[in-house]
């Protein structure tokens, strides 16, 4: 039994005067406990839309949202607006991409902290500032009781995101979204927050969906990978099949397109043609086909289901490694 | 309650013995660079002491007519300065200096009564408007665009002549009423803005109550405006008051010692004596220029963009 199913999950957008929009098309993906998922695709995929549907906040109006979220055997698509609230925060939680601009300039980092501590685990005040002080110190912040009573703006990009690490791992949830959590960050920065992040739910055995555009960010952090493009998965590897073996043509296009340390010098990066905006909608065949470099007709006729491929799933009728006999 | 009231009083006392900076702090050490805001206060401060003192500091009794005035009284002369009666007397043989200082008083309690009423209900609406936002938001704006449709002195004005019988009562709830939607208006803007922010979205997903969503993430970063728009509206507020008494609308007694009061009868004496008018309209000015430079620079110094 899975911890997450996410089973057909769909998100339309509805705006009076606009023709909806499909931002997420039917995505199914599992975590079992303590695994580290990763969900990948560029901006306009639908990665991010995915998890603030699984977390439930989605504006009720003008997002219409279906298919199934089950975590732990209770459809997070069904429950109240109290119930989802009395799990976000304990069983579930996230971590943005912008540090400074997702916490609070105008309360302390410490009562950031202690609000959900009091909220969920039931402490006193003074309890859940010590146990504040411990997070801060287990995500890293060096002098944690002096940071718990200094404001967001008080602290370095870095040391932001570890502080809404702690805030996101308080009541030590069973699952972690983090969406883009390195994206605002320093490089050298960056590393240390993976590491940190890895360590964590090792730790904890918390489950991890990586939501990010890295393929590094990935190849450091995931178990398995989702590759996202236009709401639809388009491939589903584990860590390493993927970075071997890629085969959907977007996955393909992605790792050609960053720079290698072993690639021989001078080599040209190869980027994908077009942008994500140049696609065609999946009922009449595959989303990615006018940017492919292998598409054939029948990607343009026929839309592609996800298959199972090599262990993982793949989902185009003229994968990369094959000689293209359809068409 | 009291619980809550301790709470609130351990709070304060952690953040007094803490070393952050609050955005309140921040802005008090901007304020405290900045002479305009500076001077602004000043007079602000010096305004607020004198209504206190006034009635202790007045040489005489301000609601008394003196003989020694009445007895030089004539249509078309007015004892200027004489022992004892720093400015002379006023049109009614009352000591003109004290009837000024302690003008004050009244001038400061409607402008403050004014504003605290008007920012207090404009507050509660745009609060409500935009903690719920949707149908109640929808309902609440269009009858405050209602209000703000009516140019607002005329509105000041019609309110005010509801009233038969005119105390400073009337002058302050016809002014609080045109200040209520301003303040509706401004809260529930930036309420909205941070309804969509980043950190209200964070806090949702970590499971935080709505109550408390509602009165510690959003309502404290969007205060700022409103406050600042207190102080502008205690200058206008001040000025409305006046324009009110000028008007004969205010205050039904003819003998109150109110600035705007003062003004509006002297308009009739400018030829025989010009300070009776010339006085209160320079102390309306400056009360009013100083809460106007203090709002100006309160508005700077809270402003996100000039923080460093």
């Amino acid at each position: 039994m899975a911890l997450l199913e996410v089973r057909d999950l769909s998100v339309v957008f509805r705006r009076k005067g606009t023709r909806p929009f499909t931002a997420v098309d039917g995505v199914s993906f599992d975590v079992e406990p303590g695994q580290t998922v990763g969900l990948v695709g560029e901006s306009g995929s639908g990665k991010s839309v995915t998890a603030l549907a699984i977390m439930g906040l989605l504006p009720k109006r003008g997002a219409e949202v279906s298919g199934a979220v089950s975590f732990e055997d209770t459809d997070m698509l069904r429950l109240s607006d109290k119930q989802l609230r009395d799990r976000r925060g304990r069983d579930l939680g996230m971590v943005f991409q912008d540090p400074l601009s997702s916490l609070n300039p105008v309360i302390s980092i410490g009562l950031q902290i202690t609000e959900v501590l009091e909220r969920h685990r039931g402490m006193t005040r003074k309890q859940a500032t010590a146990e504040a002080a411990d997070l801060l110190a287990r995500v890293g912040i060096p002098d944690p009781d002096r940071r718990l009573s200094e404001y967001p703006h008080q602290l370095s990009g870095g040391m932001r995101q570890r502080a809404l690490i702690a805030i996101a791992l308080a009541c030590r949830p069973r699952l972690l979204i983090a969406d883009e959590p390195t994206t605002a960050l320093d490089v050298t920065i960056q590393a240390q927050i993976l590491a940190l992040l890895s360590g964590l739910v090792r730790e904890t055995g918390t489950a991890l969906v990586m939501i990010t555009h890295d393929l590094g960010v990935i190849a450091g952090l995931c178990d398995e990978v989702n590759v996202m493009y236009g709401g639809r998965i388009v491939e589903r590897a584990e860590r390493h099949a993927l970075f071997h073996a890629s085969r959907h043509p977007y996955t393909h296009g992605l790792l050609a397109s960053i720079p290698r340390l072993d690639a021989p010098r001078g080599e040209k990066l190869v980027p994908i043609k077009g942008s994500v905006t140049d696609n065609i909608p999946w009922a009449q065949g595959c989303a990615f086909a006018p940017r492919c470099p292998n598409a054939l007709a029948v990607c343009r006729e026929i839309t592609p289901e996800l298959e199972a491929d090599n262990g993982g799933m793949l989902r185009c009728h003229n994968p990369v490694g094959q000689m293209s006999g359809v068409g | 309650m009291t619980k809550l009231l301790t709470r609130k009083a351990e709070r304060i006392d952690e953040l007094a013995e803490s070393g952050g900076t609050s955005l309140a702090k921040d802005a008090m050490r901007r304020m405290l660079h900045s002479p305009v805001a500076i001077i602004g206060a000043v007079i602000t401060i010096l305004f607020v002491v004198l209504a206190i003192i006034s009635p202790f500091i007045a040489p005489k009794d301000p609601y008394v007519r003196y003989d020694e005035l009445r007895a030089n009284l004539t249509p078309s002369h007015i004892p200027g300065p004489m022992p004892g009666f720093l400015l002379g007397s006023d049109q009614n043989g009352m000591d003109f200096f004290s009837r000024l200082l302690v003008g004050s008083q009244q001038t400061l309690l409607v402008g403050v009564g004014a504003t605290i009423i008007g920012a207090s209900v404009g507050m509660v609406i745009g609060g409500v408007a935009g903690a719920f936002g949707g149908a109640t938001d929808t309902v609440l704006m269009r009858l405050t665009d209602i209000l703000l449709a009516l140019p607002s002195l005329l509105l000041a004005i019609s309110i005010a002549a509801l009233f038969a019988h005119g105390t400073q009562w009337t002058v302050i709830i016809a002014v609080s009423v045109v200040s209520v939607p301003i303040f509706a208006r401004l809260l529930r803007g930036s309420m909205l803005a941070q309804r969509s922010s980043d950190h209200v979205l964070a806090a949702t997903a970590l499971g935080v109550k709505r109550r408390t969503i509602v009165f510690r993430h959003m309502l404290p970063n969007s205060l700022g405006p409103v406050i600042v728009q207190a102080t502008l509206t205690l200058a206008t507020a001040i000025l409305e008051a006046a324009a009110l008494s000028f008007l004969g609308l205010g205050d039904s007694d003819p003998d109150r010692a109110e600035w705007g009061l003062m003004l509006a009868k002297a308009q009739g004496l400018l030829d025989v004596k010009p300070e009776l008018a010339f006085y209160p309209a320079i102390a309306i000015i400056i009360v009013a220029l100083g809460f106007t430079l203090l709002g100006e620079s309160l508005r700077e110094a809270l402003d996100p963009k000039n923080r460093r």
